[in-house]
């Protein structure tokens, strides 16, 4: 065992875990955080999709040993701090359409749309077809093109 | 207090009070308001019409009484006991024995109480009912019949709880029932007194339980019901905070995982290195039970890794050395004959012969479960769509009284139909029993392609014949790999024995559940279609949908032949030859919407397709991008092939509670039908599934997404909704088979059309899941 600091939803912590335990299972199993979900644990679903330091990123996928003191993890329960208020706007956008059927992969969902906003908005671009394409995320419901309407919808409320 | 009802809906306005009556036009119901302190209905639905005595030749079976009829009728005898409390906040709270699983009844259920009490939606609480084995049969989420069988009865029990309350407020107001006004929970008299229900509750409380009498209003004064609205657990979905099974926290529930065999439903032999994997960080318990070698730890992750470390000796299962074209021989050599009646010279006969692979019923949430087994009594909690048949396992598996079992039911990541079995339930508690520690179990998402509940590989021969622009007979032999009804819909069916329509009596279950669910909706002279099963030891269940997507495929497919044969236009031949007007309704106005027959470029065309059950139809019509540059695009891992570019689907699903959700449904449907018939299958080779992924198992990503979805709500007359949750899969997956076929000159007789090709290299099956990666960093965007 060895101990492990670093940031969550603005606050710092410390666990007491194994170097090689995987962050998803630090936030879910050490810290209770559980709006990061597992759906298949090898970067593949993606529903446990998260931020660090403000960028996209898979937590089943990170030792705890490789993020540090300063490292930011942002998870779904974190995202409307980021702006400062109750809902970020992509949840906004998520609600207006109704996009959730069964919600597991939502939270996920939310946390890689806010993201490509931001990489698409960094370039001066805005969302296209292709880039919804590019979406990673399993929705095994099939909300699909709910989620393509809100990440549009999302991005420009950004 | 009294408790008897107005007769005369005191305070609800009429959209429309010169127009007739319709739906459930004054009919009269029995409820009761049930002892207690704060007010308590109840309902019992009554007087349902019974089945058919005989069936005519035509229309089919399934025409006149179906599986939901099934469904609701057994559900009848013990609807009495579904219940309403209005508590002194003003909340009205209803535990619905059925389960969400993304479906959206919830939501539904809170609108039709909402609707009836003139309250606001966001003050009803639907939650879900624990296992209650004196529900019998009115506890099973399946079939797409939750609104069908629960409508009534939840608007039978708001109304006696609206006539107590109003009687209440009656007194208290010192006015007539009659004279008062509903609006948002705010009841008012004419001098503009008003009370809430959260002040009448109380009042309205019975010290006796009392049976009341109680008309519904007409569907037309609906105010709720029928117009968009977002899902009631929307909020929560979206920040995160809404809790499925993994995410309860019961105390000394540690993460579970179960090292599972290389074979399906292979057994553990021995295990060589028990000591060690017990002494692995984080590892608590490490047991053999039956299905493999479970190990408990304080983290998943740590699971994982004593999963992989595990040393097995395995007995091989069932199906051993079996794949993909044993099964199909097998299949092949249990298909009925054709028996085409006598026909006149100078008859032409088409046959056609379809094959549809094995594909996983997963969900993204894979199966899982919490137990907390002591030495007499036991508490799982856990997703299930069958609760009552769970509990009663679990207890039999346990040794227990059902009584000591308590079993609860939670919101499900998904189900497709997997969830109506308790697999997870009854592992987790057998695990907990060898432990002696309450557990959290959760199957890898390698293990539910390999070892977890599949559609079963099936067949559909189809051999018609035609003379003179008529189709003269139409046989279907559908030909399956045995499904697994022991969710309880077998039970149903025995029970209600007596009740069915006259023919299906000779008929085993499978085969009758086959007959109580397709209607073929066209009149294509002598009709016969008749299903045919093999029992290999296959985990199997119904996939959002039994039999009907590969039913649907083949015949619609079959159907593009025979127009061809004919020299018609495929919506021309099924304008001519369907019989349903409600089907012909919904495919006319998909060609319209979707502009069937535009000029489209080579190596692109449209698919057209209907489908017609749960006392509904669909249309589909989908457009498909199958030339070799789209065809071809690369996206890493993954499965691209030719791309459906625009879906059009209209659905009369009868009376509609919700559109919204009926929409999201459809999306979902149509989500499905095209994984169906292009991407996703399971890969069965020397006994084992070859899949262990979404990189694997290939359900529609964002890059198989028609960009361009439209859904058309179709307006219907119906007096009681029909089914959503599965409607909008089979003609789906028909559509986009036709569409293919057109697009490339070939029609497809393999399902999906991408199965002869394994794209991926298949992951270990010792140990039988993958690692963890560690790179997630260098993949941040």
């Amino acid at each position: 065992m060895a101990q492990h600091t670093f940031r969550v939803n603005g606050e710092a912590v410390t666990v007491d875990v194994a170097d090689d335990v995987r962050l998803l299972w630090v936030l879910r199993d050490v810290l209770g955080i559980t709006g990061p979900k597992y759906g298949c644990g090898i970067n593949v679903c993606k529903a446990c999709t998260s931020h660090i330091n403000g960028k996209a990123f898979n937590p089943c996928s990170v030792q705890v040993k490789d993020v540090g003191p300063d490292d930011e993890i942002t998870t779904i329960e974190g995202l409307p701090d980021t702006v400062g208020a109750d809902l970020h706007p992509m949840q906004e956008a998520w609600l207006e359409r109704d996009v959730a059927q069964c919600g597991y992969c939502q939270p996920g969902q939310i946390m890689a749309a806010v993201a490509l906003v931001h990489q698409v908005q960094a370039g001066g671009r805005q969302i296209t077809d292709d880039d919804l394409d590019g979406i990673r995320n399993v929705c095994r419901c099939g909300t699909y093109n709910r989620i393509r309407e809100a990440v549009r919808d999302g991005a420009a409320r950004m | 207090m009294t408790t008897t009802p107005d007769q005369s809906h005191p305070g609800r306005p009429r959209r429309d009070p010169g127009s007739p009556p319709d739906g459930v036009s004054r009919r009269s119901f029995l409820g009761f308001v049930i002892a207690g302190t704060t007010l308590t209905v109840a309902a019992e639905v009554g007087g349902a019409p019974p089945a058919s005595a005989a069936v005519p030749t035509a229309p089919q079976v399934a025409e006149l009484y179906d599986l939901g009829d099934l469904q609701t009728h057994s559900a009848l005898p013990t609807s009495q006991l579904i219940r309403i409390t209005v508590d002194d906040h003003g909340l009205a709270h209803f535990a619905i024995p059925r389960m969400e699983v993304g479906q959206g009844i919830t939501t539904a259920a809170s609108m039709i109480i909402a609707d009836e009490l003139s309250m606001r939606v966001e003050d009803v609480r639907v939650t879900l009912a624990p296992a209650r084995p004196e529900l019998v049969f009115n506890q099973l989420t399946g079939g797409s019949n939750t609104m069908e069988s629960m409508f009534t009865p939840i608007r039978v029990a708001a109304a006696v709880a609206r006539g107590a309350l109003l009687q209440a407020a009656a007194t208290a107001l010192g006015a007539t029932v009659s004279s008062l006004v509903v609006k948002g929970g705010v009841v008012t008299a004419p001098d503009g007194s008003t009370r809430t229900y959260a002040a009448l509750s109380g009042a309205a409380a019975s010290s006796t339980t009392t049976a009341v009498r109680v008309e519904l209003a007409p569907t037309s004064s609906f105010d709720v019901v029928g117009t968009p609205r977002g899902r009631v657990d929307a909020l929560e979905a979206v920040t995160g905070r809404k809790r499925f099974t993994m995410d309860l926290d019961v105390p000394g529930a540690l993460p579970t995982m179960v090292c599972r065999p290389p074979t399906l439903n292979g057994s553990p032999r021995s295990v060589d290195n028990l000591s060690a994997v017990r002494a692995m960080p984080g590892v608590t318990d490490v047991v053999v039970v039956d299905t493999g070698v479970a190990v408990r730890a304080e983290t998943f992750g740590q699971c994982i890794d004593a999963v992989r470390a595990l040393r097995v000796t395995w007995a091989g299962g069932p199906v051993e050395g079996e794949s993909d074209d044993t099964v199909l021989n097998r299949l092949k050599a249990a298909e009925l004959p054709m028996a085409v009646p006598k026909v006149p010279l100078l008859t032409q006969t088409v046959d056609m012969r379809f094959e549809f692979m094995f594909r996983s019923s997963a969900a993204l949430e894979p199966n899982c479960a919490i137990a907390d087994v002591r030495d007499d009594h036991a508490t799982v909690w856990a997703g299930l769509k069958a609760p009552i048949v769970a509990q009663r396992n679990i207890a039999k598996a346990l040794g227990l009284p059902i009584a000591q079992v308590a079993v609860n039911v939670v919101t499900g990541g998904g189900s497709f139909g997997h969830k109506l079995f308790g697999d997870a339930a009854i592992e987790a508690a057998t695990i907990s029993r060898a432990m002696g520690k309450p557990v959290k179990l959760m199957w890898h998402r390698a293990d539910e392609p390999r070892q977890g509940r599949t559609h079963p590989m099936a067949t559909s021969r189809i051999r018609a014949t035609l003379l003179a622009g008529e189709v003269l007979t139409f046989e279907q032999r559908h030909t399956s790999v045995r499904t697994d009804f022991s969710h309880g819909l077998g039970e149903r069916l025995t029970a209600m024995a007596a009740e069915l329509p006259a023919g299906l009596g000779n008929l085993g279950l499978a085969e009758s559940i086959f007959t109580l669910t397709q209607e073929l909706p066209y009149d294509f002279g002598v009709v016969t279609q008749l299903l045919d099963e093999v029992d290999m030891g296959f985990n199997t269940g119904s996939m959002r949908n039994i039999y009907s997507p590969d039913v649907a495929c083949a015949n619609e497919l079959f159907i593009d032949q025979l127009a061809r044969k004919m020299r018609k236009d495929p919506l021309a031949f099924r304008l001519a030859f369907l019989r349903s007007e409600r089907v012909k309704a919904c495919l006319r106005k998909v060609a319209e919407v979707g502009q069937w027959g535009r000029a489209m470029p080579t190596g692109t065309a449209q698919g057209i397709a209907v489908h017609s059950e749960y006392k509904g139809a669909t249309a589909v019509l989908v457009e498909i991008d199958c030339r070799p540059e789209t065809v071809g695009r690369q996206v890493r891992d993954a499965v691209t092939g030719p791309r459906v570019t625009r879906a059009v689907i209209a659905i009369d699903a009868g009376l509609v509670v919700n559109p919204l959700g009926l929409e999201a449904q459809m999306m979902g449907g149509v989500s499905d039908g095209i994984a169906l018939a292009l991407t996703s299958s399971n890969h069965l080779v020397d006994g084992h599934f070859l899949e262990a992924s979404w990189d694997n198992y290939f359900y529609t990503r964002q890059w198989n997404v028609p960009p361009s979805f439209e859904c058309v709500v179709m307006p219907s007359d119906a007096s009681l909704p029909g089914g959503a949750g599965e409607a909008g899969v089979a003609a789906s997956v028909a559509a986009t088979a036709c569409a293919y076929a057109r697009a490339t000159g070939t029609v497809p007789t393999r399902f999906p059309v991408n199965h002869g090709t394994v794209s991926f290299t298949p992951k270990t099956f010792v140990p039988p899941v993958p690692p963890s990666p560690t790179d997630g960093l260098a993949h941040t965007y």
